[in-house]
Protein backbone atom coordinates (compact mmCIF):
# COMPACT_ATOMS: atom_id res chain seq x y z
CA UNK A 1 0.00 0.00 0.00
CA UNK A 2 2.86 2.39 1.10
CA UNK A 3 4.58 1.75 -2.19
CA UNK A 4 1.46 2.35 -4.63
CA UNK A 5 1.02 5.95 -2.63
CA UNK A 6 4.69 6.54 -3.27
CA UNK A 7 4.38 5.54 -7.05
CA UNK A 8 1.27 7.93 -6.83
CA UNK A 9 3.20 10.91 -5.49
CA UNK A 10 6.29 10.08 -7.99
CA UNK A 11 3.93 10.27 -10.86
CA UNK A 12 2.35 13.41 -9.59
CA UNK A 13 5.82 15.46 -9.33
CA UNK A 14 6.28 13.67 -13.03
CA UNK A 15 3.76 15.14 -14.13
CA UNK A 16 4.16 18.84 -12.28
CA UNK A 17 8.25 18.49 -13.53
CA UNK A 18 7.38 17.66 -16.96
CA UNK A 19 4.70 20.95 -17.08
CA UNK A 20 7.53 23.15 -15.29
CA UNK A 21 10.56 22.50 -17.56
CA UNK A 22 8.10 22.13 -21.35
CA UNK A 23 6.91 25.65 -20.05
CA UNK A 24 10.07 27.27 -19.16
CA UNK A 25 12.16 26.04 -22.12
CA UNK A 26 9.46 26.46 -24.40
CA UNK A 27 10.02 23.08 -25.80
CA UNK A 28 7.26 22.35 -28.07
CA UNK A 29 7.68 18.54 -29.22
CA UNK A 30 5.82 16.29 -29.09
CA UNK A 31 3.01 18.69 -28.26
CA UNK A 32 2.70 22.17 -26.40
CA UNK A 33 2.70 21.91 -22.97
CA UNK A 34 -0.01 24.67 -20.97
CA UNK A 35 -2.51 25.09 -18.77
CA UNK A 36 -4.70 23.27 -21.46
CA UNK A 37 -2.61 20.34 -22.85
CA UNK A 38 -1.69 19.57 -19.03
CA UNK A 39 -3.40 20.89 -16.10
CA UNK A 40 -1.80 21.24 -13.08
CA UNK A 41 -2.38 18.20 -10.79
CA UNK A 42 -4.52 21.19 -7.62
CA UNK A 43 -6.66 23.04 -10.94
CA UNK A 44 -7.75 19.09 -11.27
CA UNK A 45 -7.78 18.62 -7.32
CA UNK A 46 -10.00 21.85 -6.78
CA UNK A 47 -12.08 21.39 -9.55
CA UNK A 48 -13.95 18.74 -7.70
CA UNK A 49 -14.77 20.72 -4.93
CA UNK A 50 -16.61 23.16 -7.00
CA UNK A 51 -19.86 23.18 -9.32
CA UNK A 52 -18.99 22.54 -13.07
CA UNK A 53 -22.27 24.75 -13.88
CA UNK A 54 -24.05 27.36 -12.38
CA UNK A 55 -26.99 25.93 -9.69
CA UNK A 56 -25.37 22.39 -9.90
CA UNK A 57 -23.65 20.90 -6.90
CA UNK A 58 -19.45 20.20 -6.61
CA UNK A 59 -18.49 17.95 -9.12
CA UNK A 60 -17.06 15.37 -7.34
CA UNK A 61 -20.93 14.87 -6.13
CA UNK A 62 -21.99 14.54 -9.92
CA UNK A 63 -19.26 12.68 -10.68
CA UNK A 64 -19.71 10.29 -8.14
CA UNK A 65 -23.16 10.08 -8.79
CA UNK A 66 -22.96 9.64 -12.39
CA UNK A 67 -19.54 6.67 -11.62
CA UNK A 68 -22.54 4.87 -9.07
CA UNK A 69 -24.23 4.60 -12.88
CA UNK A 70 -21.70 3.45 -14.66
CA UNK A 71 -20.67 0.81 -11.86
CA UNK A 72 -24.29 -0.60 -12.08
CA UNK A 73 -24.09 -0.62 -16.12
CA UNK A 74 -20.99 -2.49 -15.31
CA UNK A 75 -21.34 -4.69 -12.65
CA UNK A 76 -24.51 -6.29 -14.48
CA UNK A 77 -22.46 -6.20 -17.57
CA UNK A 78 -19.62 -7.89 -15.52
CA UNK A 79 -21.97 -10.35 -13.52
CA UNK A 80 -23.73 -11.31 -17.29
CA UNK A 81 -20.61 -11.61 -19.11
CA UNK A 82 -18.75 -13.71 -16.33
CA UNK A 83 -22.14 -16.44 -15.92
CA UNK A 84 -22.22 -16.45 -19.66
CA UNK A 85 -18.19 -16.55 -20.25
CA UNK A 86 -18.38 -19.39 -17.80
CA UNK A 87 -20.95 -21.55 -18.85
CA UNK A 88 -19.99 -21.28 -22.91
CA UNK A 89 -16.67 -22.69 -21.63
CA UNK A 90 -18.08 -25.48 -19.96
CA UNK A 91 -20.04 -26.16 -23.07
CA UNK A 92 -16.85 -26.19 -25.27
CA UNK A 93 -14.58 -27.81 -22.62
CA UNK A 94 -17.21 -31.14 -22.93
CA UNK A 95 -17.72 -30.95 -27.01
CA UNK A 96 -15.09 -31.09 -28.80
CA UNK A 97 -16.92 -30.73 -32.48
CA UNK A 98 -18.23 -27.41 -31.17
CA UNK A 99 -14.75 -25.75 -29.60
CA UNK A 100 -13.22 -26.60 -33.05
CA UNK A 101 -16.70 -24.61 -34.97
CA UNK A 102 -17.33 -21.90 -32.46
CA UNK A 103 -13.81 -20.99 -30.94
CA UNK A 104 -13.44 -19.02 -34.29
CA UNK A 105 -16.09 -17.07 -34.31
CA UNK A 106 -15.48 -15.95 -30.52
CA UNK A 107 -12.16 -14.87 -31.43
CA UNK A 108 -13.74 -12.86 -34.05
CA UNK A 109 -16.53 -11.28 -32.17
CA UNK A 110 -14.05 -9.41 -30.32
CA UNK A 111 -12.01 -7.89 -33.00
CA UNK A 112 -15.11 -5.87 -34.03
CA UNK A 113 -15.03 -2.48 -32.46
CA UNK A 114 -17.99 -2.25 -29.59
CA UNK A 115 -18.41 1.61 -31.03
CA UNK A 116 -19.45 -0.22 -34.63
CA UNK A 117 -22.61 -2.38 -32.99
CA UNK A 118 -22.75 -0.82 -29.81
CA UNK A 119 -25.99 1.22 -31.97
CA UNK A 120 -27.23 -2.49 -32.62
CA UNK A 121 -27.35 -3.58 -29.28
CA UNK A 122 -29.68 -0.67 -28.28
CA UNK A 123 -32.27 -1.34 -31.21
CA UNK A 124 -31.96 -4.85 -30.48
CA UNK A 125 -31.95 -4.72 -27.03
CA UNK A 126 -34.12 -1.97 -25.79
CA UNK A 127 -37.75 -2.60 -27.09
CA UNK A 128 -37.38 -5.61 -24.94
CA UNK A 129 -36.30 -4.35 -21.51
CA UNK A 130 -38.80 -3.46 -18.52
CA UNK A 131 -39.38 -0.04 -17.93
CA UNK A 132 -36.63 -0.18 -15.18
CA UNK A 133 -33.92 -1.75 -17.16
CA UNK A 134 -34.49 0.58 -20.28
CA UNK A 135 -31.46 2.55 -21.34
CA UNK A 136 -28.56 0.88 -18.89
CA UNK A 137 -29.73 -2.57 -20.00
CA UNK A 138 -28.46 -2.06 -23.39
CA UNK A 139 -24.90 -0.87 -21.95
CA UNK A 140 -25.04 -3.89 -19.55
CA UNK A 141 -24.94 -6.04 -22.51
CA UNK A 142 -22.47 -3.98 -24.10
CA UNK A 143 -20.73 -4.56 -21.39
CA UNK A 144 -21.30 -8.49 -21.27
CA UNK A 145 -20.19 -8.62 -25.09
CA UNK A 146 -16.22 -7.44 -24.01
CA UNK A 147 -16.82 -9.50 -20.87
CA UNK A 148 -17.46 -12.85 -21.49
CA UNK A 149 -14.87 -13.24 -23.68
CA UNK A 150 -11.84 -13.57 -21.42
CA UNK A 151 -13.72 -15.30 -19.16
CA UNK A 152 -14.36 -17.96 -21.89
CA UNK A 153 -10.71 -18.18 -23.12
CA UNK A 154 -9.46 -18.50 -19.72
CA UNK A 155 -11.95 -21.05 -18.41
CA UNK A 156 -11.35 -23.32 -21.03
CA UNK A 157 -8.09 -23.49 -20.48
CA UNK A 158 -8.50 -24.02 -16.84
CA UNK A 159 -10.89 -27.03 -16.83
CA UNK A 160 -8.65 -28.83 -19.55
CA UNK A 161 -5.42 -27.93 -17.10
CA UNK A 162 -6.71 -30.95 -14.69
CA UNK A 163 -3.80 -33.21 -13.95
CA UNK A 164 -4.50 -36.07 -16.22
CA UNK A 165 -3.13 -38.49 -13.12
CA UNK A 166 -6.47 -36.92 -11.25
CA UNK A 167 -8.87 -37.58 -13.82
CA UNK A 168 -7.47 -41.12 -13.88
CA UNK A 169 -8.00 -40.98 -10.15
CA UNK A 170 -11.62 -39.99 -10.98
CA UNK A 171 -11.99 -42.75 -13.40
CA UNK A 172 -10.61 -45.20 -10.45
CA UNK A 173 -13.96 -43.58 -8.77
CA UNK A 174 -16.41 -44.11 -11.83
CA UNK A 175 -16.98 -40.56 -11.22
CA UNK A 176 -19.81 -38.74 -13.52
CA UNK A 177 -18.85 -36.02 -15.48
CA UNK A 178 -20.61 -34.07 -13.31
CA UNK A 179 -18.60 -35.24 -10.39
CA UNK A 180 -15.45 -34.49 -12.76
CA UNK A 181 -16.92 -31.55 -13.15
CA UNK A 182 -17.51 -29.60 -10.05
CA UNK A 183 -15.23 -31.69 -7.84
CA UNK A 184 -11.78 -31.20 -10.21
CA UNK A 185 -12.44 -28.69 -13.65
CA UNK A 186 -13.91 -26.45 -11.89
CA UNK A 187 -11.70 -26.34 -8.51
CA UNK A 188 -8.51 -26.56 -10.80
CA UNK A 189 -9.88 -23.87 -13.36
CA UNK A 190 -9.91 -20.96 -11.04
CA UNK A 191 -6.96 -19.55 -10.74
CA UNK A 192 -7.71 -19.34 -14.71
CA UNK A 193 -11.40 -18.19 -13.95
CA UNK A 194 -9.71 -15.31 -11.50
CA UNK A 195 -7.00 -14.10 -14.03
CA UNK A 196 -9.84 -13.92 -16.71
CA UNK A 197 -12.29 -12.01 -14.09
CA UNK A 198 -9.45 -9.55 -13.10
CA UNK A 199 -9.27 -8.48 -16.69
CA UNK A 200 -12.99 -8.50 -17.49
CA UNK A 201 -13.21 -6.27 -14.06
CA UNK A 202 -11.79 -3.81 -15.78
CA UNK A 203 -13.32 -4.51 -19.27
CA UNK A 204 -16.65 -4.40 -18.23
CA UNK A 205 -16.54 -0.30 -16.69
CA UNK A 206 -14.39 0.40 -20.29
CA UNK A 207 -17.01 -1.66 -22.15
CA UNK A 208 -19.94 0.59 -19.82
CA UNK A 209 -18.26 3.81 -20.69
CA UNK A 210 -17.78 2.85 -24.28
CA UNK A 211 -21.22 1.97 -24.89
CA UNK A 212 -22.82 5.22 -23.34
CA UNK A 213 -21.43 7.28 -26.27
CA UNK A 214 -23.53 5.83 -28.83
CA UNK A 215 -26.30 5.37 -26.41
CA UNK A 216 -26.71 9.13 -25.92
CA UNK A 217 -27.15 8.08 -22.25
CA UNK A 218 -26.30 11.26 -19.82
CA UNK A 219 -26.12 9.77 -16.38
CA UNK A 220 -23.12 7.81 -16.54
CA UNK A 221 -19.67 8.41 -16.92
CA UNK A 222 -19.92 8.31 -20.68
CA UNK A 223 -21.72 11.07 -21.11
CA UNK A 224 -19.63 13.14 -18.49
CA UNK A 225 -16.96 12.72 -21.02
CA UNK A 226 -18.62 13.57 -23.94
CA UNK A 227 -19.88 16.42 -22.06
CA UNK A 228 -16.67 17.93 -20.91
CA UNK A 229 -15.24 16.80 -23.93
CA UNK A 230 -16.57 19.90 -25.78
CA UNK A 231 -15.57 22.40 -23.08
CA UNK A 232 -12.13 21.10 -22.65
CA UNK A 233 -10.46 24.28 -24.21
CA UNK A 234 -11.91 26.26 -21.68
CA UNK A 235 -12.11 24.13 -18.92
CA UNK A 236 -9.45 20.89 -19.32
CA UNK A 237 -9.56 20.36 -15.56
CA UNK A 238 -13.11 18.88 -16.10
CA UNK A 239 -12.41 15.92 -18.40
CA UNK A 240 -9.43 14.96 -16.13
CA UNK A 241 -11.67 14.66 -13.06
CA UNK A 242 -13.88 12.60 -14.61
CA UNK A 243 -10.74 10.62 -16.05
CA UNK A 244 -9.90 10.39 -12.71
CA UNK A 245 -13.12 8.78 -11.34
CA UNK A 246 -13.27 6.27 -14.03
CA UNK A 247 -9.92 4.54 -13.09
CA UNK A 248 -10.82 4.66 -9.46
CA UNK A 249 -13.90 2.92 -10.69
CA UNK A 250 -11.89 0.37 -13.11
CA UNK A 251 -9.29 -0.24 -10.40
CA UNK A 252 -12.22 -0.42 -7.16
CA UNK A 253 -13.39 -3.62 -9.74
CA UNK A 254 -10.30 -5.09 -10.12
CA UNK A 255 -9.67 -4.75 -6.22
CA UNK A 256 -12.95 -6.35 -5.94
CA UNK A 257 -12.23 -9.55 -8.18
CA UNK A 258 -8.80 -9.56 -6.53
CA UNK A 259 -10.37 -9.79 -2.86
CA UNK A 260 -12.83 -12.42 -4.27
CA UNK A 261 -9.91 -14.34 -5.35
CA UNK A 262 -7.83 -14.34 -1.63
CA UNK A 263 -10.96 -15.46 -0.16
CA UNK A 264 -11.94 -18.30 -2.53
CA UNK A 265 -8.49 -19.65 -4.11
CA UNK A 266 -6.60 -22.11 -2.21
CA UNK A 267 -3.44 -22.52 -3.73
CA UNK A 268 0.39 -23.24 -2.79
CA UNK A 269 2.41 -20.18 -2.02
CA UNK A 270 3.91 -19.11 -5.94
CA UNK A 271 7.37 -19.71 -4.39
CA UNK A 272 7.10 -23.60 -3.50
CA UNK A 273 4.95 -24.02 -6.27
CA UNK B 1 -12.42 -59.23 9.66
CA UNK B 2 -14.95 -61.48 8.43
CA UNK B 3 -13.73 -65.05 8.10
CA UNK B 4 -12.91 -65.10 4.17
CA UNK B 5 -11.28 -68.43 2.97
CA UNK B 6 -14.27 -69.79 1.13
CA UNK B 7 -14.59 -66.64 -1.10
CA UNK B 8 -13.26 -66.73 -4.37
CA UNK B 9 -10.19 -65.48 -5.68
CA UNK B 10 -10.36 -61.48 -5.27
CA UNK B 11 -8.01 -60.92 -8.41
CA UNK B 12 -8.18 -63.56 -11.85
CA UNK B 13 -6.33 -63.12 -14.50
CA UNK B 14 -6.90 -65.36 -17.45
CA UNK B 15 -5.06 -65.47 -20.75
CA UNK B 16 -4.63 -60.98 -20.24
CA UNK B 17 -2.72 -60.15 -23.62
CA UNK B 18 -2.55 -56.40 -24.24
CA UNK B 19 -0.87 -54.99 -27.83
CA UNK B 20 -1.03 -50.44 -28.08
CA UNK B 21 -2.04 -50.01 -31.58
CA UNK B 22 0.54 -48.06 -32.01
CA UNK B 23 3.18 -49.87 -30.63
CA UNK B 24 5.64 -52.81 -32.11
CA UNK B 25 5.53 -54.02 -28.33
CA UNK B 26 3.32 -56.66 -26.92
CA UNK B 27 3.21 -54.81 -23.20
CA UNK B 28 1.27 -58.38 -21.98
CA UNK B 29 1.43 -61.60 -23.09
CA UNK B 30 -1.20 -64.40 -22.21
CA UNK B 31 -0.91 -63.68 -18.80
CA UNK B 32 -2.53 -65.86 -16.01
CA UNK B 33 -2.97 -64.76 -12.11
CA UNK B 34 -5.14 -65.56 -9.33
CA UNK B 35 -4.68 -63.18 -6.02
CA UNK B 36 -6.35 -64.60 -3.02
CA UNK B 37 -8.15 -62.69 0.12
CA UNK B 38 -5.42 -61.51 2.14
CA UNK B 39 -2.90 -61.76 -0.20
CA UNK B 40 -0.13 -59.18 -0.74
CA UNK B 41 1.16 -59.27 -4.50
CA UNK B 42 3.76 -57.70 -6.14
CA UNK B 43 4.63 -57.83 -9.56
CA UNK B 44 8.32 -56.85 -10.12
CA UNK B 45 10.22 -56.80 -13.60
CA UNK B 46 12.29 -54.17 -15.82
CA UNK B 47 11.07 -50.96 -17.32
CA UNK B 48 8.37 -52.57 -20.34
CA UNK B 49 7.61 -55.40 -18.65
CA UNK B 50 4.31 -54.63 -18.21
CA UNK B 51 3.57 -54.47 -14.63
CA UNK B 52 2.03 -51.20 -14.54
CA UNK B 53 -0.02 -52.05 -17.43
CA UNK B 54 -1.10 -55.44 -16.12
CA UNK B 55 -2.21 -53.11 -12.74
CA UNK B 56 -4.15 -51.12 -15.09
CA UNK B 57 -5.64 -53.89 -16.60
CA UNK B 58 -6.93 -54.97 -13.31
CA UNK B 59 -8.35 -51.29 -12.37
CA UNK B 60 -9.95 -51.14 -15.86
CA UNK B 61 -8.31 -48.53 -16.55
CA UNK B 62 -6.89 -50.21 -19.96
CA UNK B 63 -8.98 -52.88 -21.65
CA UNK B 64 -6.96 -55.99 -22.25
CA UNK B 65 -6.76 -56.73 -26.48
CA UNK B 66 -7.29 -60.04 -24.71
CA UNK B 67 -8.36 -62.43 -22.22
CA UNK B 68 -10.78 -61.64 -19.00
CA UNK B 69 -10.14 -60.26 -15.75
CA UNK B 70 -12.37 -60.51 -12.69
CA UNK B 71 -13.02 -59.00 -9.85
CA UNK B 72 -14.83 -60.24 -6.80
CA UNK B 73 -16.17 -62.72 -9.75
CA UNK B 74 -17.24 -59.62 -11.17
CA UNK B 75 -16.24 -57.95 -14.72
CA UNK B 76 -13.33 -55.23 -14.21
CA UNK B 77 -15.39 -52.44 -14.98
CA UNK B 78 -18.31 -53.62 -12.48
CA UNK B 79 -15.91 -53.89 -10.33
CA UNK B 80 -14.23 -50.59 -10.87
CA UNK B 81 -18.29 -48.49 -10.76
CA UNK B 82 -18.64 -50.53 -7.40
CA UNK B 83 -15.90 -49.48 -5.87
CA UNK B 84 -13.86 -52.43 -5.18
CA UNK B 85 -10.76 -51.29 -5.24
CA UNK B 86 -8.76 -48.28 -3.92
CA UNK B 87 -5.81 -47.06 -6.28
CA UNK B 88 -1.91 -45.16 -5.01
CA UNK B 89 -0.01 -44.03 -7.71
CA UNK B 90 3.42 -43.15 -7.64
CA UNK B 91 2.66 -39.52 -6.70
CA UNK B 92 -0.30 -38.99 -4.18
CA UNK B 93 -2.36 -36.63 -6.74
CA UNK B 94 -3.84 -34.84 -4.04
CA UNK B 95 -6.08 -31.87 -4.85
CA UNK B 96 -4.14 -28.78 -3.72
CA UNK B 97 -7.85 -27.03 -2.79
CA UNK B 98 -8.34 -29.48 -0.36
CA UNK B 99 -7.48 -29.82 3.00
CA UNK B 100 -6.07 -33.21 3.89
CA UNK B 101 -9.14 -34.36 6.08
CA UNK B 102 -10.99 -32.80 2.41
CA UNK B 103 -8.94 -35.08 0.45
CA UNK B 104 -9.47 -38.08 2.19
CA UNK B 105 -13.65 -37.92 1.80
CA UNK B 106 -12.99 -37.06 -1.97
CA UNK B 107 -14.41 -41.15 -2.44
CA UNK B 108 -16.49 -40.82 0.07
CA UNK B 109 -18.29 -37.76 -1.30
CA UNK B 110 -18.52 -39.70 -4.64
CA UNK B 111 -20.06 -42.56 -2.76
CA UNK B 112 -22.78 -40.10 -1.53
CA UNK B 113 -21.93 -40.85 2.06
CA UNK B 114 -23.47 -38.30 4.71
CA UNK B 115 -21.46 -35.71 6.14
CA UNK B 116 -21.59 -36.91 9.86
CA UNK B 117 -20.20 -40.65 8.19
CA UNK B 118 -17.65 -39.03 6.53
CA UNK B 119 -15.83 -37.00 9.39
CA UNK B 120 -16.24 -39.88 11.40
CA UNK B 121 -14.30 -42.35 8.39
CA UNK B 122 -11.59 -39.04 8.01
CA UNK B 123 -11.08 -39.15 11.55
CA UNK B 124 -10.14 -43.34 11.59
CA UNK B 125 -8.29 -42.62 8.52
CA UNK B 126 -6.08 -40.02 9.58
CA UNK B 127 -5.69 -41.91 12.53
CA UNK B 128 -4.30 -45.07 10.99
CA UNK B 129 -2.00 -43.32 8.89
CA UNK B 130 -1.01 -41.18 11.64
CA UNK B 131 -1.60 -37.68 10.55
CA UNK B 132 -4.73 -36.73 12.54
CA UNK B 133 -2.77 -33.32 13.77
CA UNK B 134 -2.52 -32.52 10.14
CA UNK B 135 -6.58 -32.64 9.13
CA UNK B 136 -6.60 -29.09 8.31
CA UNK B 137 -3.17 -28.15 6.36
CA UNK B 138 -3.01 -28.40 2.82
CA UNK B 139 -0.94 -30.99 0.74
CA UNK B 140 1.86 -28.36 -0.44
CA UNK B 141 2.32 -28.05 3.37
CA UNK B 142 3.29 -31.30 3.75
CA UNK B 143 6.27 -33.76 3.09
CA UNK B 144 6.21 -36.41 -0.04
CA UNK B 145 5.78 -39.54 2.48
CA UNK B 146 3.34 -37.97 4.59
CA UNK B 147 1.29 -37.03 1.17
CA UNK B 148 1.53 -40.95 0.34
CA UNK B 149 0.16 -41.48 3.57
CA UNK B 150 -2.82 -39.47 2.70
CA UNK B 151 -3.02 -40.71 -0.82
CA UNK B 152 -3.34 -44.43 1.07
CA UNK B 153 -5.53 -43.21 3.48
CA UNK B 154 -8.00 -41.94 0.64
CA UNK B 155 -7.54 -45.74 -1.21
CA UNK B 156 -8.26 -47.28 1.81
CA UNK B 157 -11.66 -44.91 3.09
CA UNK B 158 -14.47 -46.83 1.32
CA UNK B 159 -13.00 -49.76 2.80
CA UNK B 160 -12.38 -51.88 -0.42
CA UNK B 161 -11.45 -55.16 -0.80
CA UNK B 162 -8.29 -54.81 -3.63
CA UNK B 163 -5.61 -51.83 -2.83
CA UNK B 164 -3.82 -51.48 -6.28
CA UNK B 165 -0.31 -49.14 -5.62
CA UNK B 166 1.63 -48.08 -8.84
CA UNK B 167 5.00 -47.68 -7.42
CA UNK B 168 3.69 -45.21 -4.27
CA UNK B 169 7.16 -45.38 -2.97
CA UNK B 170 8.80 -44.46 -6.06
CA UNK B 171 9.51 -41.18 -5.70
CA UNK B 172 10.84 -41.19 -2.30
CA UNK B 173 14.31 -41.58 -0.07
CA UNK B 174 15.35 -45.01 0.91
CA UNK B 175 14.98 -44.07 4.65
CA UNK B 176 11.80 -42.82 4.08
CA UNK B 177 10.62 -45.78 1.89
CA UNK B 178 11.60 -47.90 4.81
CA UNK B 179 9.75 -46.87 7.26
CA UNK B 180 6.40 -46.67 4.79
CA UNK B 181 7.15 -49.89 3.76
CA UNK B 182 6.36 -50.74 7.72
CA UNK B 183 3.56 -48.60 7.96
CA UNK B 184 1.89 -49.77 4.49
CA UNK B 185 2.76 -53.30 6.81
CA UNK B 186 0.78 -52.43 9.31
CA UNK B 187 -2.57 -51.11 7.79
CA UNK B 188 -2.48 -54.08 5.50
CA UNK B 189 -2.23 -56.33 8.65
CA UNK B 190 -5.14 -54.05 10.58
CA UNK B 191 -7.90 -53.63 7.25
CA UNK B 192 -7.27 -56.48 5.63
CA UNK B 193 -7.25 -55.99 1.76
CA UNK B 194 -5.47 -57.83 -1.06
CA UNK B 195 -2.87 -55.76 -2.26
CA UNK B 196 -1.29 -55.80 -5.84
CA UNK B 197 2.04 -53.68 -5.78
CA UNK B 198 4.04 -53.00 -8.37
CA UNK B 199 7.86 -51.99 -7.64
CA UNK B 200 11.29 -51.88 -9.05
CA UNK B 201 12.91 -52.79 -6.06
CA UNK B 202 14.00 -56.64 -5.10
CA UNK B 203 13.94 -55.63 -1.56
CA UNK B 204 10.36 -53.88 -0.90
CA UNK B 205 9.14 -56.65 -3.22
CA UNK B 206 10.54 -59.48 -0.72
CA UNK B 207 9.93 -57.42 2.29
CA UNK B 208 6.42 -56.15 1.89
CA UNK B 209 4.64 -59.49 -0.01
CA UNK B 210 3.30 -62.77 0.16
CA UNK B 211 3.95 -63.59 -3.51
CA UNK B 212 6.64 -61.86 -6.12
CA UNK B 213 5.52 -62.14 -9.62
CA UNK B 214 8.60 -61.47 -11.44
CA UNK B 215 8.17 -60.47 -14.88
CA UNK B 216 10.15 -60.04 -17.62
CA UNK B 217 9.83 -57.56 -21.26
CA UNK B 218 8.97 -57.91 -24.78
CA UNK B 219 6.71 -58.97 -24.53
CA UNK B 220 5.48 -59.07 -20.63
CA UNK B 221 5.75 -62.19 -19.12
CA UNK B 222 5.25 -64.03 -16.29
CA UNK B 223 9.02 -65.28 -15.47
CA UNK B 224 8.36 -66.96 -12.50
CA UNK B 225 6.45 -66.55 -8.76
CA UNK B 226 8.11 -66.77 -5.40
CA UNK B 227 6.17 -67.34 -2.02
CA UNK B 228 7.74 -65.40 0.90
CA UNK B 229 7.48 -66.99 3.43
CA UNK B 230 8.87 -64.90 5.72
CA UNK B 231 6.93 -64.62 9.48
CA UNK B 232 4.64 -62.14 9.85
CA UNK B 233 4.54 -59.23 11.87
CA UNK B 234 7.67 -58.74 9.88
CA UNK B 235 9.69 -55.76 11.46
CA UNK B 236 12.83 -53.71 11.28
CA UNK B 237 15.31 -56.95 11.56
CA UNK B 238 13.20 -58.58 9.11
CA UNK B 239 15.90 -57.76 6.17
CA UNK B 240 18.43 -59.03 8.27
CA UNK B 241 17.27 -62.39 8.62
CA UNK B 242 18.92 -65.27 6.58
CA UNK B 243 15.88 -66.15 4.54
CA UNK B 244 15.45 -62.84 3.36
CA UNK B 245 18.61 -62.31 1.56
CA UNK B 246 17.77 -66.19 0.44
CA UNK B 247 14.58 -64.75 -1.13
CA UNK B 248 16.12 -61.60 -2.77
CA UNK B 249 18.70 -63.41 -4.12
CA UNK B 250 16.07 -66.03 -5.43
CA UNK B 251 14.26 -62.91 -6.79
CA UNK B 252 17.09 -61.39 -8.43
CA UNK B 253 17.77 -64.38 -10.28
CA UNK B 254 14.86 -65.13 -11.90
CA UNK B 255 14.96 -61.41 -13.60
CA UNK B 256 18.48 -62.22 -14.36
CA UNK B 257 17.67 -65.12 -16.11
CA UNK B 258 14.70 -63.82 -17.90
CA UNK B 259 16.73 -60.14 -18.41
CA UNK B 260 19.73 -61.44 -20.79
CA UNK B 261 18.68 -59.64 -23.28
CA UNK B 262 17.85 -56.52 -21.20
CA UNK B 263 19.15 -53.26 -22.30
CA UNK B 264 22.34 -51.52 -20.19
CA UNK B 265 19.71 -49.42 -18.87
CA UNK B 266 17.42 -51.59 -17.89
CA UNK B 267 19.94 -53.75 -16.05
CA UNK B 268 21.19 -51.23 -13.88
CA UNK B 269 17.28 -50.77 -12.62
CA UNK B 270 17.51 -54.10 -11.05
CA UNK B 271 20.64 -53.58 -9.16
Amino acid sequence: MGLVALVAAALVGFWELYHWVWVSTGWTWPFVVNDTSMPHVWTIYNAFGEPAQVNQPALINVLLHKAAFTAKEAAAGFGLGAVIGFVLAVVLAHVRLLQRGFLPYIVGSQTVPILAIAPMVVLWVNPRLPGSLQGWGAVAVIATYLTFFPVTINTLRGLQSADPRALELMRTYAASRWAVLWKLRVPASLPYLFSALRLAATASVVGAIIGELPTGLQDGLGGAIINFNQYYSIEPQELWATNVIAAALGIAFFVIVVLAEKAFVRRAPEETA
Amino acid sequence: MSEVTATPAVVRVEGVTKTFPRGYVTALENIELEIAPREFVSLIGPSGCGKSTLLRVIGDLIEPTAGTVRVNGKSARQARRDGDYGIVFQEAVLYDWRSIAKNIALPLEMLGWSRQRRRERVAEMLDLVELTSFADHHPWQLSGGMQQRVAIARALSFEPSLLLMDEPFGALDEMTRERLNLELLSIWEQTGNSVVFVTHSISEAVFLSSRVVVMSPRPGRIAGVVEIDLPHPRTVDTREASRFFELVTEVRELLRMRGEHLLPEEEAVLE
